[in-house]
């Protein structure tokens, strides 16, 4: 796919069209930059963008809205407080999946095994506590427990000698802590999970950057070979991870109704003043940006929902009056958390920005500069974390490692997700709140038809194929007009 | 005329037995465009690339300001201030063109990007340029014509205080009215000061904007002329023949080469 990732458009010869230098010159001199962008120009300016083939959150929110509607009319318990409040749960492996996807996918690169990564690593994770510390052997197979060992003290060492620095001090902090045997304890047995899967990780994005082999076959053969793998790291039994309170609550459990305020408080209030900050500054100094007035509309419509949704989800939402549910899910906060740190990361490190340049036109990164085999590296170290991280949820969602953790469609739900909130397959666009969007999609459609027992749950996947298919519609449909213009 | 920027003497270049550049001289000035004009293969590109650092030299020297530099890879010509724009310009096209113009060179405040000092300096090079076609540095580089994303590729070559500018082919795909917009570009280079090295295969344009020609022929420098004591005919048969009147290589050299 990397192939592919230099838009087949952008050749001069392709864009100078006759009259494009009158309209640019008519504009002229950084007009755009000067003109303070107010609201009515930015909704233009968004309906332009969308013309010309950058169709943003639209479609997914617009996806999101209209199977909303139609499950309403399949059942009115769909929007039931208690409905809605276990949607996160059951989504959220997706969204963390998805998210660490979209950082390959701006690469124009895929990792098919980013699912099955989450079965090892969660599954490694509840064997640790169920054998009380791996380092008394894996049940069955003890030799493989230093195999294991080896393989990711020899990922830290390929990471740092591929100058990446933060994965592989993960990767070592895991082995630190399986060694020590503190992987009998929840907290560290799921943060050894993630430490396995940045080793994963940092493995196939050498065979990818370095090496040379396509991500889709590096990632098939690791897809195929975790599936065995995790059969000898649970000894064959599914393992139950519904006793370990922390691990049960991660899909399970709210915040507390105060903490939920702080939450949504902090993370309302910290866009907003970053936004009107970043407004107040630009204007000072003349740089292009947003009027006030259009940051605080936008800022508030985000205000309004956030605050709506607390409110009612700190209502009580449990349908039996003997025990109170309220508060946001961890499962909804811990992806929003990881979600504004991607952010931050893609948009406002070198780190981020060398990402889409690279995917963008690697060639033209190589050339600047850019360590192109160290992004990629990286990237499929993320990628790999995060998909530990979601068989972590999944595992919990679903009430323990089972011996298929992490395979069958799982990985195309994430892919799909990504793809259906935004972010495009041919590398250099995308970010991680399409991840978010896009696993709310996917979510509600098995919870919308499991409503209705009439409806035969082989509607989950011909729904979902359809949504995935208008999705990829609307991506192409827009690219071709702005290749067209 | 002031002293050269950059001298190149008697350089030789082969690859195994394939000799393609000649005791190679070369000199460019600040504040003039050179032309470096010959026929495909004459070993133009090759001429670049050893002085870029991307191909290694076998003999001959290399002076900066007066000054004998060793150039062993494209960061150490950046660090004296050459800079170099390749045919096929390597713009990310998924990036703005203040993104493009700082890629690899981000300017940081306490670990992260300062975008808003990015996008003046981008903007401030861009008027000292004296380019009015693009509206927007924060326009998405795919969106731009051919004639703005060379101009984005230029201004990114001059964004780094730098003093010479290597301009392999910057026409060679553009329509009438970019061209000119190039040409123009090219020229307000070395009227800033810095030295300008063109390539080109249009007569035309090089008699427009250069100050003097370098004609290769074969790998040997067949003659260097000033554009306003030559002509186009002239120049065409230094290209062809490696020689014109009693300008260029002594017929028997010429003919050995072949
Ligand atoms: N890496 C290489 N290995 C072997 N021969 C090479 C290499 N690079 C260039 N050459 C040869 O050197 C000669 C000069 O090539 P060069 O690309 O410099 O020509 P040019 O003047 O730039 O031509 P054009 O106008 O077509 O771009 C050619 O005969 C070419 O085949
Ligand atoms: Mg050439």
């Amino acid at each position: 796919m990397s192939e592919q990732t230099t838009h087949p458009t952008t050749t001069p010869a392709a864009r100078s069209g006759p009259d494009t230098d009158q309209t640019t010159e008519r504009a002229s001199s950084f007009s755009l930059d000067i003109d303070r962008r107010n609201v009515r120009d930015a909704v233009r300016g968004y309906l332009d963008r969308l013309r010309s083939g950058e169709p943003g959150a639209l479609p997914s929110v617009l996806g999101l809205l209209v199977l909303g509607v139609i499950f309403y009319l399949v059942s009115d318990r769909f929007l039931s407080a208690n409905n809605i409040g276990n949607l996160p749960g059951q989504g959220a492996y997706i969204a963390i999946i998805a998210l660490g996807l979209v950082f390959v996918l701006l690469l124009g690169e895929i990792d098919l095994a980013a699912g099955t990564t989450g079965g090892i690593c969660a599954g490694a994770a509840a064997q640790a506590l169920a054998s009380h510390g791996l380092r008394h052997g894996i049940p069955g197979a003890g030799a493989l427990y230093w195999i294991v060992i080896v393989a990711m003290v020899a990922a830290a060492g390929l990471g740092f000698y591929l100058r990446a620095i933060t994965g592989p001090v993960i990767v070592l902090i895991g082995v630190v802590i399986t060694l020590t045997g503190l992987d009998s304890r929840p907290v560290f047995a799921i943060i050894f999970a993630v430490a396995l899967g940045a080793a994963v990780g940092i493995f196939s994005g050498w065979l990818v950057a370095s090496v040379g082999i396509p991500s889709f076959i590096v990632t098939l053969a690791l897809f195929l070979a975790w599936q065995g793998l995790l059969l000898f790291l649970l000894n064959s039994q599914p393992i139950g991870t519904n006793g370990y309170p922390l691990w049960y609550g991660l899909a399970h459990d709210n915040m507390s109704p105060f903490w939920s305020w702080v939450f949504t408080i902090a993370v309302v209030g910290g866009y907003l003043a970053y936004t009107i900050f970043k407004s107040l500054r630009a204007q000072a100094k003349g740089l292009a940006a947003d009027t006030m007035q259009l940051v605080l509309v936008r800022g508030l419509l985000i205000a309004v929902v956030a605050i709506v949704i607390t409110a009612l989800a700190n209502q009580n939402r449990n349908t039996n009056q003997f025990k109170v549910i309220n508060g946001l899910p961890w499962a909804l906060t811990i992806p929003v958390m990881l979600m504004i740190v991607c952010t931050i990361a893609l948009t406002k490190t070198t780190w981020g920005r060398h990402l889409f340049a690279t995917g963008g036109n690697a060639e033209a990164a190589r050339r600047a500069g850019i360590d192109v085999v160290h992004i990629k590296v990286t990237a499929f170290t993320i990628c790999s974390a995060f998909g530990a991280l979601g068989g972590v949820f999944l595992a919990s969602n679903t009430g323990g490692a089972q011996l298929d953790l992490g395979s069958g469609n799982i990985l195309l739900f994430a892919v799909a997700a990504a793809v259906i909130g935004g972010t495009s397959l041919f590398g250099g666009r995308g970010r991680p709140r399409d991840a978010i969007i896009g696993a709310l999609v996917i979510v509600i459609i098995p919870n919308g038809i499991g409503l209705r027992p009439s409806l035969p749950a082989s509607y989950q996947n011909l729904i979902t194929g359809a949504v995935l298919l208008v999705a990829a519609a609307v991506d192409a449909l827009s690219r071709r007009r702005s290749a067209s213009r | 005329m002031a002293d050269p920027i950059l001298e190149v003497r008697g350089l030789n270049k082969s690859f195994g037995p394939v000799h393609v550049l000649h005791d190679v001289d070369l000199t460019v000035y600040p504040g003039q465009v050179t032309a470096l004009v010959g026929d495909n293969g004459a070993g133009k590109s090759t001429l670049v690339k050893t002085i870029a650092g991307i191909n290694s030299l076998d003999s001959g020297e290399i002076l900066f300001e007066g000054a004998p530099v060793t150039i062993s890879d494209p960061s150490d010509a950046a660090k004296l201030g050459i800079e170099f724009v390749y045919q096929d310009l390597a713009l990310a096209d998924n990036l703005d063109i203040t993104q493009n113009m700082f890629l690899g060179r981000e300017i940081r405040r306490f670990g992260f990007m300062a975008d808003g000092e990015m996008e003046r300096k981008a903007r401030e090079t861009l008027t000292g340029l004296s380019v009015r076609t693009v509206s927007s540095v924060r326009q998405v580089v795919a969106n731009l014509s051919g004639g703005q994303r060379q101009t984005v590729a230029i201004a990114k070559a001059v964004l780094w205080n730098s003093r010479i500018v290597f301009l392999d082919e910057p026409t060679a795909a553009l329509g009438v009215a970019q061209t000119r917009q190039v040409l123009d570009l090219v020229r307000r280079l070395a009227d800033q000061g810095l030295g300008v090295l063109l390539i080109s295969h249009n007569m035309n344009d090089v008699m427009e904007v250069a100050d003097r020609v370098v004609a290769l022929y074969l790998g040997r420098v067949a003659a260097e002329v000033e554009t306003k004591n030559s002509s186009v005919t002239e120049i065409v048969e230094l290209i062809t023949t490696g020689r014109s009147g009693n300008l260029g290589l002594a017929p028997a050299t010429a003919n050995e080469s072949i």
